[in-house]
């Protein structure tokens, strides 16, 4: 479910680095005040452990093929949704500088999809009203198994927006959600599943680690009221500021000249474009933010339509001799350090 | 290699890339991280259409890689891994994008130009934030975090999670050893031992914690993770950073390769 930078914009992926931000900044102060220090060590061997867990390979009983834990509800049972959600981050942020497994600029919107919907939705709605009246496996499993495919599918969908926000794929919305939804359907119950065998085990074992998890202070509605302003905040603050910004650049200045030109809508001569804008439009949970998008991939198929989208001769000629003149100073940088090295 | 021991080579390989001694590898490690974050968004804010004009980005990964010695391969197995993804979502711009556009003297759907865009930032992106780790390592490179002042809570996160990600992942593999060498021909943990093989594993991390905190504890830890590796920045860096973003703007804002080409054609 990582995204990656190439299939992310510059708009989306840094609104989504802003929100997680948020979520980071508001977690960390969460905290900071229970944070006897043995909390520090925890979390950070914790991160390692659930990287070392996403390894093994769980076989799917009936079925020959095996799945795979990502962690976000485990996380939250046993570390609480603050410290879960700061532990799965730095998870992400490793995966993504040695592993290139979702890319700097999705990271944040990765974090998100995969953090926040598990430790602040999932957990807190789900599986802690399901453990309130007590802890039982019976109870545990279907807390895990419930939460674990609610955060999947909020997560999956979550991919879905970003995707066709940042205009990278022609995939209709229709078909894009109905082949996530589903195939995370079945991740999502296998990661419940795996997730009720490991709570369940260890509250056998070592219960006091559940339940201490489970005392902190609940989130009560008001702090998550706060999160949800603060981050709608951060998102038109910085929405508004990148798009500004973007029109400012010759793409974005054609544009709003030809919308102070009184064309209020250019005709999107593609079918596609126009169906993945009008849904974006009903459904944009920022709506200034689609209005631009909508506008912007008008605008750019009707420069298509006029034949720049193609690539013309000399641009060709002028690939050729770049690649060729890349590859040489690449040589060149080569073959000098290596003849320095030899002098020294 | 694959699967667990795979992940440890990797992270123990990009280990060593970063202790070799280079031009690069001495910058400041804030330097990279900001030249890095922005090549990364200057690529991807290039057009869908945008082929030849993306081709410039090229020069940055090319040179720093050549600059820091850091030999292809291990970026190569990286992007075999993480490219299939990319291109899943972008082998569907074909069918549904059939608009035809001129290549040349070739037409094309369009939906393949928007492909081959994709796929070329995919290459780069990719390659831009492994170099930056191969050149950089965890250490300075969680220096240059906390010069960028994200919370030290978050950066201690961090740097603890790598530091006991081969540790665990060790263990993780011995356990899944022992687990297939007594239950042969099966694919991954049976559902009956799912809570206590992974159970296990974590209660030992629990006290693993624990002894490491006492450990910190009597080292005097006071909550900041000392890396040992932070210095000023000086003109140096300065230089690499204005450069190179000069180098991408102008490279965003004109499309180079065609105005070279027409030099040519």
């Amino acid at each position: 479910m990582h995204m990656a930078d190439a299939l992310i914009s510059p708009e989306v992926g840094i609104v989504m680095w802003a929100a997680t931000a948020g979520v980071a900044a508001y977690s960390i102060k969460k905290v900071s005040p229970e944070m006897d220090d043995k909390k520090v060590p925890l979390m950070g061997v914790m991160g390692a452990f659930i990287f070392a867990a996403q390894m093994i390979n769980f076989s799917i009983p009936g079925t020959g093929s095996s799945g795979h834990l990502s962690g976000g509800i485990l996380l939250a049972a046993l570390l609480g949704p603050y410290a879960g959600f700061l532990t799965l981050f730095s998870v992400i942020v490793v995966q993504g500088l040695f592993f290139a497994d979702g890319g700097l600029l999705a990271m944040g919107a990765n974090a998100f999809n995969m953090g926040f919907y598990a430790c602040f939705i999932a957990y807190p709605l789900i599986m802690k009203l399901i453990l309130k009246k007590g802890t039982s496996t019976r109870r545990i499993f279907w807390g895990s198994l419930l939460s674990s495919v609610a955060a999947l599918q909020m997560g999956a969908f979550s991919v879905v927006m970003q995707t066709l926000l940042s205009g990278k794929t022609e995939l209709p919305f229709a078909t894009f959600v109905s082949l996530m939804q589903p195939i995370h359907l079945a991740i999502g119950v296998v990661e419940g599943l795996v997730t009720a065998a490991i709570v369940s085990f260890v509250w056998k074992a070592r219960p006091d680690i559940i339940e201490g998890a489970m005392l902190k202070r609940s989130i009560d509605r008001k702090p998550l009221k706060k999160v949800i302003i603060v981050l709608i905040v951060a998102a038109l603050a910085v929405g508004g500021f990148f798009s500004w910004f973007a029109s400012s650049n010759p793409d974005g200045l054609e544009w709003s000249m030809l919308n102070t030109s009184g064309q209020e809508e250019l005709v999107a001569d593609d079918g596609v474009h126009s169906s993945i804008a009008e849904t974006q439009e009903k459904i944009a949970f920022l709506p200034d933010y689609g209005f631009r998008e909508q506008d912007a991939a008008g605008a750019e198929s009707a420069e298509a339509a006029s034949g720049n989208a193609g690539t013309s001769v000399s641009g060709i000629v002028g690939a050729a001799i770049t690649l060729v003149l890349a590859g040489l100073i690449g040589l060149f940088v080569v073959l000098s350090r290596k003849r320095s090295k030899k002098q020294a | 290699m694959k699967g667990i021991k795979g992940s440890i080579y990797t992270i123990k390989s990009f280990d060593d890339l970063a202790l070799r001694e280079s031009g690069v590898h001495s910058l400041h490690p804030a330097a990279k991280l900001i030249v890095v974050l922005v090549y990364i968004v200057f690529t991807v804010s290039f057009g869908r259409y945008e082929v030849t004009g993306l081709l410039p980005m090229i020069f940055f990964p090319l040179l720093l890689g050549a600059a820091a010695n850091i030999p292809a391969d291990p970026i190569l197995k990286r992007l075999l891994y993480v490219l299939p993804f990319i291109l899943l979502i972008g082998i569907f711009n074909p069918l549904f994008d059939t608009q035809p556009a001129m290549f040349g003297n070739a037409v094309l759907a369009q939906g393949w130009i928007t492909f081959f865009s994709l796929f070329i930032k995919g290459v780069l992106t990719v390659t831009a934030a492994l170099l930056l780790i191969a050149t950089t390592g965890m250490e300075s490179l969680s220096s240059a975090f906390r010069s960028l002042r994200v919370p030290k809570l978050l950066v201690l996160q961090i740097l603890l999670t790598y530091r006991y990600l081969t540790v665990l992942l060790g263990e993780a593999d011995r356990a899944v050893t022992a687990y297939s060498l007594r239950a042969p021909l099966q694919n991954g943990v049976h559902y009956r031992v799912w809570g206590s093989l992974a159970g296990q594993l974590l209660l030992r991390t629990y006290d693993r914690a624990q002894r490491l905190h006492t450990a910190m504890c009597l080292r005097g830890f006071d909550g900041e993770y000392r890396t040992g590796t932070s210095r000023p920045a000086g003109g140096r860096d300065f230089a690499f950073v204005a450069g190179w973003t000069l180098f991408f703007l102008l490279a965003r804002l004109y499309d180079l390769p065609a105005l070279l080409g027409g030099l040519f054609a």
